[in-house]
């Protein structure tokens, strides 16, 4: 088995306008570099993007935002993005907050063909407008729906030609959920190796929810928040 | 009168041995800098991380460690790293004892809005609304007017609510107060600040019950 491709121009393959696509990360940690950059040169447009931020205005998703290829943004939390609120507010860019527990379960759901579960999250606020209620313990909660998508692309730290992913840090966040959730999941890891090198204990997602993947290169890893204290 | 770090060390003191505990944006992640000494307390950032430790210092900075606020953290010995929605399970399935957030509104029925002002800012609920429709135990951190002079513990919130009759306790610049079915009860006041001071900035039902100690910073 070998699910390798050169780059991420190859690996985005087939990823077309109007398409949805999820991208793992949290802020910019975490985020699948390359294969934003290569979408940017591909110039897809009119995407549905699921991811739990929306990048800085250049820099992550922001890339794409600069040059309208996001129609539409399901996301958890956008305040670091003017660019993002500014399309927001003006009507051009179509946007879905969700509460951010919910867009993981929702992804996890997907990947796991669980079509909808309930969760208190959200009840009561606009979020649950439209949306089933049920009590269970005396208690509100909402029907949420899976999510799945066209592409997921996900980073990891190390994977190899199986699929199989580990993270590093807190880079791991919406990635190992994301990647379920994918009808076709790209993996871009920043090292490949050998089936093997990887403990089979310590895989964080099995391969078998990685169609492609590929070794990206020049990974800036920019810090959205360089915060630190004195030397005692 | 508190400052922003007068809000967190009272807050502080409100930490028990053994809580795990979720510190929203602003000024609840200063509380962090105000654990009673001998309180063993392990904090959640909700991006994945249970053990997050101080700040890194300068030149040990690792964009792959950071906590919700998108800031640059360590990871203390015995911390624990897993994706976001097992770090949303442990919310949602109360492994949490203690969320402390910021707020823009606090209804006197313990309903609470973060997130949203219509026309002007959408900045998103993040984890916020799983925080407060899963935690037992909600405290909210914040100024007691906003920037005009309103008062923000009101009847009815006036922006997206994140949450309904949630909020347990309210620290803020002026008081200490907790969410019962009268309203708001006034437990402490700030330094220096009187009943009447806060009777006056407050806009929602306020019990007052006896004398009303000071708090103890």
């Amino acid at each position: 088995m070998n699910k390798i491709f050169n780059n991420a121009d190859e690996a985005i393959a087939g990823i077309k306008d109007d398409m949805t696509l999820m991208l793992g990360g949290f802020g910019l940690c975490g985020i699948p570099e390359n294969s934003i950059a290569a979408l940017v040169n591909k110039g897809v447009t009119g995407l549905t993007c699921i991811s739990n931020n929306a990048g800085v205005d250049d820099f992550g998703l922001g890339l794409l935002l600069q040059k309208r290829q996001i129609k539409k943004m399901i996301s958890s939390y956008v305040g670091e993005n003017d660019e993002f609120e500014r399309q927001m507010l003006s009507g051009e860019l179509e946007v879905d907050l969700i509460p951010q527990g919910s867009l993981a379960a929702r992804c996890q759901a997907g990947g796991a063909g669980v079509p909808a579960f309930f969760t208190p999250a959200g009840y009561g606020t606009e979020v649950a407008v439209g949306k089933e209620v049920r009590y269970f313990d005396g208690k509100p909660h909402i029907l949420e729906s899976a999510l799945t998508a066209d592409f997921a692309i996900v980073k990891a730290w190390k994977g190899d030609r199986f699929g199989n992913l580990i993270f590093k840090g807190t880079a791991r966040n919406f990635n190992p959920v994301m990647a379920m959730a994918g009808k076709i999941t790209i993996a871009e890891v920043e090292e490949m190796v050998e089936p093997g090198e990887l403990d089979p204990n310590f895989i964080h997602l099995p391969g078998v929810f990685v169609q492609r993947i590929f070794q990206g290169v020049n990974y800036e890893k920019r810090i959205e928040q360089r915060t630190v204290r004195e030397k005692v | 009168m508190l400052d922003k770090t007068g809000i967190a060390k009272r807050i502080a003191q409100e930490l028990q041995d053994g809580w795990y505990v979720n510190l929203g944006i602003g000024i609840p992640t200063l509380i962090a800098n105000y654990v009673p000494d001998g309180l063993n307390v392990v904090f959640q950032s909700e991006n994945g991380i249970l053990g997050m430790g101080a700040f890194p210092i300068e030149g040990e900075e690792d964009a792959d460690l950071i906590n919700a606020g998108k800031q640059t953290i360590t990871a203390l010995p015995g911390a624990a790293i897993f994706d976001s929605a097992v770090s949303f399970a442990m919310i949602r399935g109360k492994h949490i004892q203690l969320t402390v957030l910021g707020a823009m509104e606090v209804s006197d029925s313990g309903d609470i809005a973060n997130w949203k002002i219509p026309g002007k800012m959408v900045k998103g609920m993040g984890g916020a609304m799983d925080l407060v429709a899963s935690s037992d135990n909600i405290i909210v951190a914040m100024m007691h007017t906003n920037r005009k002079g309103h008062s923000k513990l009101l009847k009815q919130c006036s922006l997206p609510l994140t949450g309904v009759k949630c909020v347990k306790k309210i620290v803020t610049n002026l008081a200490v107060l907790d969410v019962t079915d009268q309203g708001f009860r006034l437990l402490e006041r700030a330094p220096g600040v009187s009943v009447e001071d806060i009777q006056a900035a407050t806009e929602g039902r306020l019990v007052v019950e006896g004398d009303i100690p000071e708090m103890k910073i």
